[in-house]
């Protein structure tokens, strides 16, 4: 990584040309890559986006090679997470775009802003069936926010800049653009130009109004049982401090989302932490008791919500949004208040009264005691390795401070339940989509974009299997991520459905793997193996040491459940909880 | 896994929306405007494009059958294209709606001037007569149309193209100023 510090270096002060200069199209890609502030690209190459790689040289942009395309778009998605920028990748025709789509899905998803770039067979040949030709933008238009098939070189640099533009505005996502070859190869008169993008299609949101300001306040003001929750959309906006702002002059408590965590401090006294399907008990029960939710940057997604016609019946809600189309989609809103959220808390600050809930604090305090007592910490580990300890255990050693990735499944929501994050963009997960195999290129993606922090990718034994060609990728590049691979044998999350809803038949789920610690090892890789928790210490001390990535298996428990457990689309206070630990001692052998 | 998502049919009537939709005119627009249908399996009623006295801007006239909710619903996804500058549900504005349609019905010498005086009574022009057919142009709301084709359905039609509606709103104004505000969209 020192490398592309190095390669910056020396192409700084590339100021705007005043003549056109004669370059291809690739080399105007790269041009336009580097001007709009790329670091680093992710990517593979083929036939059809060879003018490309043959030009990349001379750009200072560092090119990632990954193993595998959705690794690339995973990548990128890691690294625009972690950075807030615009993250690239690149690919062929063909197989190379279509490897692409589930990562794009999940950028789509998540609203995450990518610029994927692939090679198109020559325009001459399109819609010949030519060798490598696939309909990419057909097939990426239900999953892009935009796309741009570009046929001609003089069309590319406005075409990319219009792409960063398009997917870093408003609510970001993924933007593709397909280059016909002959696009590439063509030369051209070019020159920079510093005239900012215009869209007209795109329409800045209206000004908030008095009246709506008003209203929002006096509703926030007379509120006797509020909450406030905490959506992705508070990160993306970077508006963490302005929440915090709020939270504590309305004394309001604050529950988060999956893809909210970390916007607000998880030691904060007003934190709840996070609601929904897997969400904390006596969240989901305040959620019901509200009568006010100052809903932030959040959509009210099905596993956030359960049953919509049982959820916070008696509670007013106020909807900060970027997206005028996520208000009143699922949920009616009281007071919709569109654009920026940052903006919008700034105007309702001065607005809202001091106060403190005492009340309402103290009852959800009394909430909480109950499920203080099934908490699965309280559990006596008797010589077993169960998961949420590991995971518990972790956040201790780390002291909440790592950058953690995780895949999709039982071991995402034990990592949101039980690792504390206490600062925006320290949890990187694909909520959305639910993707598997996201962690470990994400957490590659997301190196780049942070080179001194330690990262941990937390991934189950199966998500790590879909993508865990990308650990050559670590080897190549050098870089140092610390895997903690949960294996309880498993494909856990639907073991468990199948435990809970589907008489525990357990059909297609128990899951076979190869010796991961030969493995990571084969990879050149340092490993080790876990079996008890009096090892986790060591562990995980021994994985930060090592120079390069660390893969520790853990090998746990594995029909260890999830709780609380709201079932899909039941209402949120019907959630099936862990048995109290009286009745579980019963049941231990 | 069902719940009441956006647009699953709602509390509200659904009746024909009208809508018109202005756009850039670039490759693939149509495709993005008709997928957001496709994709919440929704039949399009009808659906007429073309060019405007903007250069570049072609308009798009869509009916769809829809309540209230998901009409707003549909409006804010329009927006979240790129290349759709402005959109108007003109269901409830005062406008005017105006759908064309060739109708070949069988005709023989004998049945020919009953149905002459049908397409009189319709203000419906004869464009072709042949020794055993007769096609009728007839422009009109959709109704009115609907209303010409059951009377020569028992004629027997042989062959019908509708061209589906187009609307402007009456007055000198343009359509609106392009948009929901913030108050449009609170309940």
């Amino acid at each position: 990584m020192e490398q592309i510090a190095e390669k910056q270096e020396a192409r700084r002060g590339t100021s705007p040309q005043s003549t056109p200069v004669r370059m291809s199209g690739a080399q105007i890609l790269w041009e336009v890559l580097e001007r709009e502030g790329v670091e680093v690209v992710f990517g593979y190459p083929g036939g059809a986006i060879m003018p490309v790689y043959d030009a990349l040289p001379a750009s200072p942009i560092h090119h990632v090679l990954v193993r595998h395309e959705q690794g690339a778009a995973h990548m990128a998605d890691g690294y625009a997470r972690a950075s807030g920028k615009v993250g690239v990748c690149v690919a062929t025709s063909g197989p190379g775009a279509t490897n692409l789509v589930t990562g794009i899905a999940t950028a789509m998803l998540d609203s995450v802003p990518l610029v994927c770039i692939t090679g198109q067979v020559s325009s001459t040949l399109l819609g010949s069936d030519a060798f490598q030709e696939i309909d990419i933008t057909g097939i990426t238009l239900p999953i892009t926010k935009h796309n741009y098939l570009v046929t001609r070189a003089e069309d590319l640099a406005h075409s990319i800049r219009e792409a960063f533009e398009v997917a870093r505005s408003g609510r970001p996502g993924p933007v593709l653009v397909d280059i016909t070859k002959d696009a590439q190869q063509a030369t051209v008169p070019f020159r920079w130009s510093d005239e900012p993008v215009r869209l007209p299609g795109v329409r800045p949101a209206r000004r908030l109004t008095h009246e709506q300001i008003e209203r929002a306040a006096s509703l926030i003001n007379q509120a006797k049982r509020p909450l406030i929750f905490c959506g992705h959309g508070v990160i993306k906006a970077g508006a963490s401090e302005l929440l915090l702002r709020f939270a504590e002059k309305t004394g309001i408590p604050v529950a988060s989302t999956l893809l909210g965590l970390g916007a607000f401090p998880a030691s904060h006294e007003l934190s709840l932490g996070m609601m929904g399907m897997h969400g904390e008990a006596w969240v989901n029960h305040a959620v019901q008791e509200s009568d006010l939710l100052v809903a932030v940057g959040m959509r009210f997604d099905d596993r956030v919500t359960g049953n919509l016609k049982n959820y916070a019946t008696a509670a007013r809600k106020i909807h900060l949004e970027v997206d005028p189309a996520e208000v009143n989609k699922n949920v009616k809103a009281d007071v919709a208040m569109l654009g920026d959220l940052g903006r919008s808390l700034e105007r309702l600050l001065p607005a809202v009264a001091q106060r403190e809930h005492q009340d309402w604090r103290a009852r959800i305090r009394a909430l909480r005691e109950d499920s203080a007592s099934r908490d699965v910490q309280g559990i006596p580990h008797q010589g077993r390795l169960r998961a949420p300890h590991v995971l518990h255990d972790l956040w201790r050693l780390t002291r909440g401070e790592a950058l953690v990735v995780t895949d999709v499944g039982q071991h995402q929501m034990w990592e949101a339940q039980y690792y504390r994050h206490e600062r925006p963009r320290s949890l990187l997960t694909s909520g959305g989509l639910g993707t598997m195999g996201f962690a470990l290129p994400a957490a590659i993606g997301a190196r780049f974009a942070r080179p001194d922090e330690e990262i941990w990718v937390v991934v189950g034994d199966g998500g790590f299997q879909m993508t865990a060609c990308e650990l050559i990728t670590c080897a190549q590049e050098g870089i140092k991520l610390n895997v903690a691979l949960i294996n309880n044998g498993y494909l856990g999350m639907v073991r468990q459905w199948q435990e809970f809803f589907y008489g525990g038949r357990y059909v297609a789920t128990p899951l076979k793997s190869p010796d991961f610690v030969k493995l990571a090892e084969a990879h050149g890789l340092t490993a080790m193996r876990v079996t008890t928790r009096e090892q986790v210490a060591s562990a995980v001390d021994a994985a930060r040491k090592a120079p390069g990535t660390a893969v520790i298996e853990f090998c746990v428990e594995g029909e260890e459940a999830v709780y609380p457990m709201v079932p899909a689309n039941a209402d949120l206070h019907a959630m099936i909880r862990r048995p109290s630990r009286i009745e579980e001692s019963i049941h231990e052998p | 896994m069902s719940h009441d998502s956006a647009f699953a049919p709602s509390i509200g009537r659904r009746i024909a929306r009208t809508f018109i939709v202005y756009v850039q005119d670039r490759p693939g627009t149509l495709n993005r405007v008709v997928s957001l249908f496709r994709r919440r399996g929704f039949n399009i009623d009808s659906l007429t494009v073309g060019r405007t006295e903007r250069e570049g801007v072609s308009r798009i006239t869509l009916v769809v059958q829809s309540d209230e909710d998901t009409a707003r619903r549909l409006e804010a996804n329009f927006y979240k294209l790129v290349n759709v500058l402005e959109v108007h549900d003109v269901t409830h504005a005062p406008s005017v709606s105006r759908e064309m349609a060739f109708i070949k019905v069988r005709a023989g010498a004998e049945r020919r001037g009953e149905i002459l005086q049908l397409c009189e009574t319709f203000r419906a022009r004869v464009v072709d007569v042949a020794p055993e057919s007769l096609t009728a142009e007839i422009t009109g709301t959709s109704e009115k149309l609907d209303g010409l084709i059951e009377l020569l359905r028992p004629f027997g039609i042989l062959e019908m193209v509708r061209t589906g509606a187009v609307a402007m709103a009456r007055g000198t104004a343009a359509q609106g100023s392009g948009g929901p505000s913030e108050g449009d969209l609170a309940a």
